[in-house]
């Protein structure tokens, strides 16, 4: 909120209008992609929904390492969120802590996600063969690819919270990132949960 | 990214100011909205000569089945056979390409990239794009793209050549036909650059149009083109990723050995190790875009023509709201009848009937839109200037092309009609040819502040009576050679008996196609020679009361060299009843039309002063 009003004082004089919807452009440009991203999946989702009701679907079970790693994320949420309270209260030796926590959490989920593959392979469930299992690369792969931007994107931002240039008045990018990966992390929970419920 | 709001702040600066550049940086890598838009029209107008072209070869083979095509061995070389004809494979490869290229890249790319980002910051009241690296990153992406795409024109096995569609089986497997082997790789890759340069602009539309809209500019105000571009670029957001999801899957069938589409397929009497996969269901997710990417090519057309219509009948155009409306019925039923394009894919007949409940419900909308239209040209003071000419004919194939969609909509008529040449009138007259239309008219109205000249009037007439004769020329007959059975993208009918009555049709179809094709280059001409020697465009050449009539005859970097207008009325304010002139712009406050106000609107004057006092503050404090 600070951030957009130091925008607005800063624009303002340049004889700009006001921004008629309160919100930092790129903040919302931020907000369409993840949409565009929710449809992907939504796709891929619909699509494996459809696929599993034409019968000939091979049932196994979801590697166990899958619940271990829904935890980690959502810690990592938790962690990223304790950051960004931490940012506002300029507490910056606690931003730290907190932004590192998740950046780890991030690269413990991304392993984890990486074992629960292999484990699959154990099962016997390839990429190629059965749509089941090929969806459930699918699905699990191109998360993945999703989180390691958003993976990029905390470790730019851990630098810039290293560099001291996150505080209560600079927090378009502590914002903008912690939505992406509350955002990312929530998908992960989606997908968790469908490939639970519709093994 | 702590100085973030500053270098925003500094963005801001450096665009008011008018420094030199060279020419890299104002022809290629710009990132001014105006030049981007012109460089998507560009590339558009190249995109659609190449998708004329290869329509008049196959034109040729269909309307003259018995010539010898020896001549344009210089151009296609083996494509032509020792016999002097087409090879069969490369007739597959053009249609592929004709309807790849002028869906996406000139009715995409050349018609929504062109106007949205010319006209949205100038009818907005804008600087620029909310992100102007954004919207050159979208021009690139299309541009890499178009070269790939293009590229795929000059291989040795021939571009795709499974319909634009692109449905697996056919597209899945190499051995089906030579386009799936590397061609159909190079549209997937092409296609891939094209969604992300679509969605990244779309993005930067919506955002602009949200957050960068001028004081008093409220959504109520806002030109129907807006509106049309914002809705536009919606749908695209909904539905370009769920392309990209498809596509995936594609890929990993074609490259990996995944079986998503694939099943129990013999090639040679051998069985292919692919089971348990769904072609339909590629089809679902294909046509979830397809459909809607019917009105991502559509809505802008159909903005375009409302705003101009409006200025040329010099009446408000009629139902304002009802077209906001029926574009926002539009939006939302292009996303559940999708499935009208497969019932005779097999799938289930009661999922048939709904999709055809709510294909039917479309009729309201685009009913709504073209009564609109037609009673905002009743009894008018037309000006007949060509951007109102096709105009008009875009009216005239949006209801041609839209009757016999009601047929097709049905799911019993569709059995006999689908896939047939029926569907390709429908398509080419309601889809084709009337956003062609609405593009036409759109480069005519706006050549003024793209290039600060006027086009030539006499040969505008020219190029619109021959396209619009010739377009009817060539897609009213199919209808009947699409009721008589005919299905598309065959090579050759004349080994059925029961088509060779039609050949005459199928002559005439094609001498109208090369005709009008010829009548294209009446436009070219006329585009390049305007742009260099044509006449000097006045500041307002058409009477027009929209925001980028405002600005100086070649904007700059910026688009207004002071402050940017303040909007106090809605666009349409022609033949206002005792107003001076038959036109208010936007920019006039109501206190200054105390002869012409409505009621209502004379009491929107004290909000109006409440504004301008804001105004003032805000431009007090200046460097």
């Amino acid at each position: 909120m600070s951030t957009h009003l130091s925008y607005v004082k800063i624009i303002d004089p340049n004889k700009e209008p006001d921004a008629p919807l309160s919100m930092h452009p790129q903040k919302f440009a931020l907000w369409l992609f993840i949409v565009s991203v929710v449809m992907i999946f939504a796709a891929l989702t619909s699509a494996y929904i459809v696929r599993q009701a034409e019968g000939d679907w091979l049932v196994f079970n979801m590697p166990s390492i899958f619940w271990f790693n829904t935890l980690v994320v959502a810690l990592s949420s938790v962690s990223m969120h304790f950051a960004y309270i931490y940012a506002k209260k300029d507490n910056q030796n606690k931003l730290k802590f907190a932004t590192a926590i998740t950046a780890v959490l991030g690269f413990a989920f991304i392993y984890g996600q990486v074992k629960g593959w292999g484990d699959l392979v154990d099962q016997g469930v390839y990429f190629v063969g059965n749509p089941a299992g090929s969806f459930m690369y699918v699905l699990t792969g191109l998360h993945l690819v999703h989180l390691l931007s958003g993976i990029i994107f905390v470790i730019v931002l851990l630098a810039f919270v290293f560099y001291n240039k996150v505080n209560s008045n600079k927090m378009l990018n502590m914002e903008m990132c912690s939505t992406y990966w509350h955002f990312l992390s929530g998908l992960w929970i989606y997908l968790f949960l469908f490939l639970l419920l519709n093994n | 990214m702590s100085t973030l709001s500053q270098n925003i702040n500094s963005d801001v600066h450096e665009e008011h100011e008018h420094h030199e550049e060279n020419w890299v940086t104002k022809y290629l890598f710009t990132t001014d909205h105006k030049m981007i838009g012109k460089q998507f029209l560009i590339t558009g107008l190249v995109w659609a000569l190449i998708g004329g072209a290869l329509s008049l070869i196959f034109r040729l083979q269909l309307g003259f089945p018995d010539m010898n095509l020896d001549w344009l061995r210089p151009i296609l070389g083996e494509w032509i056979t020792d016999s002097g004809k087409i090879d069969p494979n490369f007739y597959l490869a053009l249609v592929t390409m004709h309807g790849t290229i002028m869906v996406f890249f000139v009715l995409t790319a050349g018609l929504s990239g062109t106007f949205s980002n010319f006209l949205i910051p100038l009818q907005i009241g804008a600087r620029d794009m909310a992100s102007g690296f954004m919207n050159a990153l979208s021009y690139w992406l299309f541009f890499i793209s178009s070269v790939i795409m293009l590229s795929s024109l000059f291989i040795e096995t021939g571009p795709a050549a499974g319909g634009w569609v692109v449905y697996p089986p056919l597209s899945a497997l190499p051995q089906a036909v030579p386009g799936s082997q590397l061609g159909m790789t190079l549209w997937l890759i092409a296609m891939v650059f094209f969604i992300a340069s679509t969605l990244i602009g779309g993005i930067n539309y919506i955002a602009t149009i949200i957050n960068m809209r001028t004081k008093g500019l409220s959504f109520n105000k806002l030109p129907l083109t807006i509106w049309a571009f914002f809705l536009t670029a919606i749908i695209g957001l909904l539905s370009f990723p769920v392309l990209f999801a498809a596509a995936l899957l594609l890929v990993f069938d074609r490259s990996f050995g995944t079986s998503f589409y694939l099943s129990e397929i013999y090639i040679g009497g051998e069985a292919l190790p692919n089971v348990g996969g769904s072609a339909v269901l590629y089809q679902h997710l294909f046509w979830f875009l397809g459909h809607p990417e019917v009105y991502i090519v559509l809505l802008p057309a159909l903005g375009i023509t409302s705003e101009i219509i409006a200025t040329n009948a010099r009446k408000p155009i009629f139902g304002y709201k009802a077209m906001i409306g029926s574009m926002l019925g539009i939006t939302v039923l292009s996303f559940v009848v999708w499935a009208h394009h497969m019932f005779v894919s097999g799938m289930n007949p009661f999922l048939g009937s709904i999709f055809m409940f709510l294909t039917l419900i479309i009729a309201v909308p685009s009913a709504i839109k073209v009564f609109n239209y037609l009673t905002t040209l009743w009894k008018g003071n037309l000006q007949f200037t060509t951007a109102m000419l096709f105009s008009i004919g875009l009216v005239s194939f949006f209801i041609s092309g839209g009757l016999t969609g009601i047929f097709l909509g049905n799911a019993a008529l569709d059995i006999q009609l689908h896939d047939t040449y029926f569907v390709v009138a429908h398509f080419h007259l309601v889809m084709g040819s009337a956003s062609f239309f609405g593009m036409m008219a759109g480069i005519y109205h706006w050549f003024p502040k793209m290039y600060g000249r006027m086009m030539d009037e006499k040969l505008g007439y020219l190029h619109f009576w021959l396209t619009f004769v010739g377009v009817y020329l060539v897609f009213f007959p199919m209808h009947y050679i699409g009721i008589a059975g005919f299905p598309r993208r065959y090579y050759s009918f004349t080994n059925f008996d029961a088509f060779s009555s039609f050949t005459d049709l199928n002559t005439f179809i094609s001498i109208a196609a090369i005709l009008t094709m010829s009548a294209q280059f009446i436009f070219v001409f006329n585009f390049f020679y305007s742009m260099y020697r044509g006449r000097k465009a006045p500041l307002n050449p058409w009477k027009s009361t929209t925001l980028e009539w405002t600005t100086p005859r070649v904007p700059g970097h910026g688009n207004w060299p002071g402050k940017v207008p303040v909007v106090y009325r809605w666009p349409y304010d022609y033949s206002k009843p005792g107003a001076e002139d038959d036109f208010i712009p936007q920019t006039v406050p109501y206190s200054e039309t105390k002869s012409s106000n409505l009621p209502h609107e004379n009491e929107l004057i004290e909000l109006e002063e409440e504004i301008n006092r804001e105004d003032e503050k805000v431009t007090e404090p200046q460097n």
